[in-house]
């Protein structure tokens, strides 16, 4: 995949306008995992902007990140960053072979106060 | 025999950059009825206007359509050219080519065929118009304000200074509003009372200012020079024209523990209270839901104890009904609630404040009389952080999608004050941006940073939680990359604005329209705003959108102007394109009255010949055209067809439906 298609490919999975981000860093503010991350959460969201594919897949961020989503719950302009990490990091899964995960791994809704999203990019980080 | 004219604008490019003005002019020119077609660069300029009158003499016009913009903007403009050549101003149509054709169209084929459509309808409507003479009524020379802060404050006296009567409706037991509460004001840091309670003395005293206090509007009838309004005023159980404010039955109230609003509920007050020391009216109130007397029957130490005998425990509310000619809404607004703002910690910290709080704890007729301390525990706080933006620019649901723009201004003030008072305190302020357009305004705020060390840091905040004691501030900081927790002893939120809410109900009252942030819409964004829709009725202050004192001040005497310039005619031109009854299709059955927003239908017994020398009697309708606004409301309810609009014909839309409809 070249870089255009890579950044089409990365705006469509995040399924978030980061047009509307109006870099206030609340995101950032608020996430736990913000010290351990290369690339903080605020950035993903301004580098996918910047159309920046190869910096956002060299990030070791998208490991650390623990997908709570309070950066999505805090957003004030309904930005979810959480998404463009989990693009970022289906994509890097995808790319080191295989999609990391298959479909009948992902258990059906386990609680409904847990969002889906973390059990996936739970499985996608600690699958072995 | 028809002879119309039809008068095609370019509107420079706004209009000939998507349509083509020359084919439209040229298809207008074949329409049956059309005598003279041209087209030109600006049509509602001196020369476009004067081709106009010349075309309408040299070709016997008998009416004319003018292809321009919305009827909004420049149908009076050509009413009047219209009349100045001698035709009657109703045998003008505009064809909206503008704001419904060339603005909203990209593809010039289409966009002209459009616009030759909407041309040839209004031609069409043209063809039925009639010659209609408005009517003139008179204007009560009475002004009524709503809302006594400093926007209504400020309309109030310029009206009443230039010889008009003014009634100011404040739902408070005192006026003053939102400005009474302040501290200091931006930018020159005047203490807001003094400067705001000579304006409310001013009000009291002056002999064509009248105050109902404690007082809403209840009802409202009739139209622009002549409203009747219904004023209720409510039970304050305390006789107005016999206390004097001496304040002998608040320190012997023995039911102390009310919250005190005027406070922001920082402290308490006795259940019969003066809001403060320089209320006016300086009348006391008593509060029902706390009085230990209205509540159960037993007590009435404030009545034993009043020397001027003003306590009147049966009380009640009150309806008083006047005329005015003109209406100015000024009900300003509130901070909003922070119900969706757990992250803040405000509900569960006392020492999580909004910037109102501050400004009570601030002044020195305040709770802790100017004394900056925490609330929790009354210590002097060494660590004050302050976050910007709470709930304002926010479009995720929880908070307002705009800028409340006061809260960059008063932030600087009050970091600027507290440097000043305390120097041992830090300050900090987590910003998104900092807004200061305004004279002396960013000079302002970069003395707060330049000359105080007021700590700017850009960033939001994302959590404040208690630790030790200590409120522990997260947030970013975006210049250095960081995240950032500050510990802090009080930390202060710039809380979002938004109108009263008591302005929901009165916009239906006045039916005027408010827009889906409850701010009230004027007439033209630019050209006309302090104007509604509904004539007669002006908007000043925070109600309109959010502003400043300055601004509020400006808005407001803009406002008074609007209703001098209207109280000074005698007589005000009606609108002619009002209801009618046919008399003869009439059944009598009373829908258009129930419908009628203006209470302009009236129904009478006629004596109608039904032939062989006979009559019968029949309840008809009747409407009465000084009072009718031509909304239309009745001609769609009326189950005959007996209601028609002068100017709208039932007829008249249906011949534009069938010219839309022809190819």
């Amino acid at each position: 995949m070249n870089n255009d298609m890579q950044l089409k490919s990365l705006i469509e999975m995040s399924a978030t306008d980061v047009r509307k981000c109006m870099k206030c860093g609340k995101c950032s503010g608020r996430c736990p995992a913000f010290k351990e991350m290369d690339i903080k959460p605020h950035q993903f969201v301004t580098l996918l902007g910047q159309g920046k594919v190869e910096k956002l897949l060299a990030s070791k961020a998208i490991w650390n990140c623990l997908s709570c989503l309070a950066c999505v719950e805090r957003c004030p302009r309904g930005v979810a960053p959480a998404n463009v990490i989990e693009a970022v990091r289906t994509t890097v899964a995808r790319m080191q072979g295989g999609d990391g995960i298959t479909a009948e791994e992902i258990p059906a809704e386990v609680n409904e106060m847990i969002p889906q999203q973390l059990l996936v990019s739970a499985f996608r980080k600690y699958k072995k | 025999m028809h002879r119309i004219g039809v008068f095609v604008c370019h509107c420079g490019s706004n209009i000939a950059a998507t349509v083509d003005v020359e084919r439209v002019s040229n298809a207008l020119a074949h329409e049956p009825g059309v005598v003279h077609s041209v087209n030109y660069q600006y049509m509602c300029s001196e020369n476009g206007q004067q081709l106009i009158k010349n075309a309408i003499k040299e070709h016997n016009l008998s009416g004319i359509v003018v292809c321009s913009c919305s009827p909004r903007m420049h149908e009076a403009t050509f009413r009047k050219t219209a009349e100045a050549a001698g035709l009657n101003p109703y045998m003008v149509e505009i064809a909206n080519i503008r704001e419904q054709c060339s603005w909203i169209h990209k593809d010039v084929e289409e966009a002209t065929e459009k616009a030759i459509v909407l041309a040839r309808t209004a031609v069409a409507k043209l063809t039925l118009n009639k010659p209609l003479v408005a009517g003139e009524t008179g204007v009560t020379k009475r002004a009524l304000v709503i809302g006594g802060g400093i926007a209504g404050i400020q309309a109030a006296l310029d009206i009443a200074d230039a010889g008009y009567e003014v009634d100011i409706v404040e739902k408070n037991p005192t006026i003053g509003g939102r400005m009474a509460q302040l501290d200091k004001t931006f930018p020159t840091l005047d203490c807001s009372a003094c400067i705001l309670t000579p304006k409310m003395v001013d009000c009291a005293q002056h002999e064509k200012i009248n105050i109902y206090s404690y007082s809403e509007v209840d009802k409202v009838k009739g139209f622009v020079g002549n409203f009747k309004v219904t004023i209720k005023k409510k039970a304050r159980y305390v006789d107005e024209t016999k206390c004097t404010g001496c304040g002998v039955c608040m320190t012997n109230c023995p039911s102390k523990k009310g919250l005190n609003s005027f406070n922001m509920d920082l402290n308490t007050r006795p259940a019969i209270y003066i809001p403060f020391a320089q209320a006016i009216p300086n009348v006391a109130v008593i509060d029902p839901e706390q009085c230990i007397k209205l509540k159960s029957g037993k007590c009435g130490l404030c009545s034993m104890k009043c020397g001027a005998n003003a306590i009147d425990y049966k009380q009640q509310d009150s309806f008083v009904e006047r005329e005015y000619g003109a209406i100015v809404v000024a009900t300003g607004f509130k901070p909003i609630s922070l119900e969706n703002f757990n992250e803040y910690g405000y509900a569960d910290n006392k020492d999580v404040i909004t910037s109102l709080e501050l400004e009570r704890l601030m002044n020195a007729a305040g709770p802790s009389k100017g004394t900056l301390v925490r609330p929790s525990d009354g210590e002097h706080p060494h660590v004050i952080t302050f976050i910007q933006c709470v709930g304002s620019r926010d479009v995720s649901g929880c908070g307002k999608p705009y800028c409340s723009k006061i809260c960059c201004m008063y932030t600087a003030k009050h970091a600027m004050l507290i440097r000043e008072k305390y120097p041992d305190t830090q300050v900090n302020v987590f910003y998104i941006d900092v807004r200061t357009p305004g004279k002396n305004y960013d000079e302002f705020y970069r003395r707060a940073v330049e000359q105080y060390g007021v700590n700017y840091i850009k960033g939001m905040v994302g959590k404040v939680y208690n630790e030790n004691g200590k409120l522990m501030v997260q947030g970013s900081n975006l210049i250095d990359n960081e995240q950032v927790t500050i510990a802090s002893d009080l930390v202060v939120l710039a809380t979002a604005i938004e109108p009263d809410p008591s302005v929901k109900d009165l916009a239906t009252k006045l039916t005027i329209s408010i827009d889906t942030n409850n701010f009230l819409t004027e007439a033209h964004a630019k050209l006309k705003p302090v104007e509604c829709a509904t004539a007669g009725v002006y908007l000043a202050g925070v109600c309109q959108g959010p502003k400043d004192i300055p601004e509020t001040v400006a808005q407001a005497s803009a406002a008074a102007s609007k209703v001098i310039g209207l109280l000074a005619k005698d007589k005000l031109k009606g609108n002619p394109c009002v209801a009618h009854a046919n008399e003869m299709t009439c059944t009598g059955c009373s829908q258009c009255a129930e419908v009628c927003p203006y209470g302009a239908i009236t129904y009478e017994n006629k004596e109608f010949r039904i032939g062989g020398g006979k009559t019968e009697k029949r309840r008809v309708a009747s409407v009465n055209p000084a009072v009718c606004q031509g909304c239309g409301a009745c001609t769609v309810t009326c189950p005959s067809g007996a209601m028609d609009l002068h100017g709208f014909s039932s007829a008249q839309i249906l011949k534009e439906v069938e010219a839309i409809c022809k190819r």
